[in-house]
């Protein structure tokens, strides 16, 4: 009976860290379910939130993991910071600081960034192509609970079994069994793999969703400019994924089964897993970086008061963009040992990346040329995006020369770039996205005041943190050491980016005290416009109703309702009628749970538990085959009650 | 309506021409040839069985948006090409 419970064991507990997030963990839990029996709330739980099918509300909860893992990663991040402050720190081991910089590149890239940008796309897109949902809001809720529990599977491996601690990129033959002999690997090729499979049906989702269900009149080139990007998005996600699927599935069999995929010997290749890793990893990047540029675009022309500049090339940029992510995955292992050749190839195709993202970039300036330009807290996060990315584009382009990358390989020269192109590619823009869209959602705007503050600390604190390691790097500390003598030198430089470090935690929980502040004292519905935006989704009610239009827009530019405001283009044409609403269905979310347990069976080895839960899948995909759910009807009357809420009295003074 | 627009020309043809590309696949095996060439068939009669099954029997180009399938189904075909291709450039052919 021991032995059999010691497999759950954390392989160096007694770490009084670990026990202490033990004991939290539990605490929490226990506090989370009193708390909803005590309050009543578990109905309200289950009927409002986890049966939900609603684009808006699974977007909601999609951001809100992306905050809570953005805390687990930050968390990650200082004990690095804090541990590399000083030459010769003792506060983590070696172990640790592996597991630590390992879980820290995973929840940052699959669990936060990912999350983030789908949870915005969630709430947005509909809206903006005036839609009334997405194409398959049953799938969009089972994409949610997979991420969820494929998230928190990865989660709990800290605490039970062992963290995963081979790198984000897990690269063979560390992987292995052989050098790993933990669970924690088991956990990182399952996991990301439950997570991976709800990005891809997502991914499906909204091509179908944007392709078929725009409003009458939106062609594709009168789409915003964040639709864009998010079918382009969407179309690399569904041409990516398979290739991690792949890959992960593959690992799985080498670390359970025994075959030898990317072994070094009896025919495996361990250098293949880094190939198809990253043919997969490079156009994740895209995956997270576009989507910003889309989110950038609105608010950058929301807030110089000027239509996008260059929209078409905008458009053509984003489509090269997305064919040029597929071609340049061996740059990430130039050092590896292939020829001149190969080498020369991938840079000249990674050197080519930097002519679409240019144009981009020019196309934003020129938006706000002459433009009058209002200093909101989004338009802050953009313009601090504009020059900060510049550097991590530049350096890439430093980086993309194969035979000066053997200099900056695997130095804090790169951990830099790639900080300074995902934090103000995709931290701030998802920042920013979220300011901008939060009346949009809850009906009233976050504190500007505190918003500026939280702005600064961030972007100034970024500075601090990541450009030393440009310096670092240089001189030659390697990414990944846990800790270093005194005699090299990198002892100042570092402890400026622990403190940069503090300066980021600080920015962070001012956002979180901006969201508490603003829900209890900012005031309610002040207006449903409140930056006086051009796109779709401001057309219709803050918060907005389930129905999301009352009556279905009609579009005729790429900016509806902006030309419905200055020109006064008529947008909802016609009068109410009953609304065809999808059901709710606990089914997604149980099926989460059954692929939670099934994951954590398997990263276990426990084999007959975990086929009685892939049995228990199958059981539910076999219900939903042969389930009827025809959804339901909002009718005229609901309809007009609603919008009667919302201070719209009649149809006629809706269409006025 | 007349036999001619009855009779399923199409379907027949393409039934027959999916067997032929299958025996000829099979020629692989009856046959003592070189890896190189074996592959070489294989991979040729694979890509016009699935061109057949795309043209003849899901009638990818029939609809009004075969504009949209064309272009996705080039777009994958590139994508695992570059794919397959590039693994094999920089995992063989270019390794040193």
């Amino acid at each position: 009976m021991k032995e059999y419970f010691s497999r759950f064991a954390v392989p160096d507990n007694g770490e009084p860290m670990i026990i202490a997030s033990q004991i939290l963990i539990v605490i929490v839990s226990l506090g989370i379910i009193v708390g909803l029996t005590y309050f009543k709330k578990w109905k309200y739980l289950w009927n409002e939130w986890l049966t939900t099918v609603d684009h808006k509300r699974i977007g909601i909860m999609y951001i809100l993991s992306a905050l809570l893992m953005l805390f687990r990663g930050g968390v990650d991040a200082l004990l690095m910071r804090a541990q590399t402050s000083m030459p010769e720190n003792g506060l983590l081991d070696a172990q640790h600081y592996n597991e630590i910089f390992t879980t820290h590149g995973v929840i940052m890239i699959l669990f936060m960034a990912m999350p983030f940008i789908i949870g915005l796309m969630n709430v947005v897109i509909p809206l903006q192509i005036g839609a009334r949902d997405v194409a398959f809001p049953r799938l969009n809720a089972l994409s949610f609970w997979l991420f969820f529990f494929g998230a928190m599977l990865f989660n709990i491996s800290f605490v039970i079994g062992g963290s995963p601690d081979a790198g984000w990129t897990a690269y063979f033959p560390l992987a292995s069994t052989e050098f790993s002999e933990s669970v924690g690997m088991n956990y990182y090729a399952i996991a990301i793999q439950i997570a991976g499979i709800g990005t891809l049906m997502t991914g499906i989702n909204f091509i179908v969703t944007i392709l078929k269900m725009r409003a009458p009149g939106m062609t594709l080139m009168k789409m915003p400019m964040f639709t864009w990007s998010i079918l382009i998005t969407n179309i690399i996600i569904v041409f990516a994924f398979p290739v991690l699927t792949v890959a992960l599935a593959l690992m799985t069999m080498d670390r359970l089964f025994g075959t030898q995929f990317f072994t070094m010997s009896n025919g495996g290749m361990d250098m293949l897993w880094a190939n198809l890793f990253w043919v997969w990893g490079h156009p994740e990047v895209y995956i997270v970086i576009l989507p910003a540029f889309g989110i950038y675009s609105e608010i950058i022309s929301t807030f110089a008061k000027r239509n996008l500049y260059g929209y078409k090339s905008m458009v053509f940029s984003m489509v090269a963009i997305s064919a040029l992510s597929f071609l340049v995955w061996a740059h990430h292992f130039y050092t590896m040992g292939h020829g001149a050749m190969v080498n020369g190839i991938f840079s000249i195709t990674t050197m080519a990346i930097a002519v679409p993202t240019g144009v981009k970039m020019f196309n934003w300036l020129l938006t706000l040329y002459k433009g009058k330009i209002e200093f909101k807290t989004p338009m802050l996060w953009a313009m601090a995006f504009i020059p900060i990315f510049l550097i991590g584009g530049v350096t890439g382009v430093m980086l993309a020369m194969a035979s000066a990358d053997y200099q900056y390989h695997n130095t804090m020269f790169l951990v830099a770039h790639f900080h300074y192109v995902l934090i103000p590619g995709t931290v701030f823009a998802v920042l920013a996205g979220f300011t901008y869209w939060w009346p949009k959602i809850f009906g009233f705007s976050l504190s500007e005041k505190i918003g500026k503050w939280s702005f600064w600390f961030i972007a100034i604190s970024f500075n601090v943190t990541f450009f030393p390691m440009f310096i670092t790097g240089l001189n030659g500390q390697a990414r990944r050491m846990y800790t270093y003598s005194e005699s090299t030198g990198f002892g100042p430089l570092n402890f400026i980016s622990f403190i940069g470090a503090l300066g980021l935690a600080v920015g962070f929980v001012l956002i979180v005290y901006n969201i508490y502040w603003s829900t209890r004292y900012a005031p309610r519905h002040v207006t449903e416009d409140p930056w006086d935006a051009r796109s779709l989704e401001w057309a219709t009610h803050s918060p907005v109703p389930a129905y999301n239009f009352a009556v279905t827009p009609v579009v005729e530019s790429t900016q509806a309702f902006w030309d419905a405001k200055e020109k006064g283009t008529q947008l909802f044409r016609g009068k109410y009628e009953p609304i065809h609403m999808p059901s709710n269905s606990g089914l997604p979310f149980i099926m989460g749970v059954l692929f939670f347990f099934f994951g954590f069976c398997m990263v276990f080895g426990m084999w007959i538990p975990s086929i009685i839960f892939g049995l228990a899948i199958f059981a539910c995909m076999m219900y939903r085959s042969f389930e009827h759910d025809p959804g339901y009807h909002i009718s005229v009357e609901e309809i007009k009650e609603t919008e009667k809420k919302y201070g719209v009295n009649s149809h006629e003074n809706q269409l006025a | 309506m007349g036999i001619k627009q009855l009779f399923p020309v199409k379907h027949i043809a393409g039934f027959v021409f999916s067997l032929v590309l299958t025996l000829v696949a099979l020629l692989v095996l009856a046959f003592d040839m070189p890896a190189k060439t074996g592959v070489v068939i294989l991979l040729v009669t694979a890509f016009m069985q699935a061109g057949i099954q795309l043209v003849m029997f899901m009638h990818v180009g029939e609809s009004e948006d075969r504009k949209s399938i064309y272009t996705s189904v080039f777009y994958a075909l590139f994508i695992a090409v570059v794919t397959i291709l590039g693994t094999l450039l920089t995992m063989i052919w270019g390794y040193e």
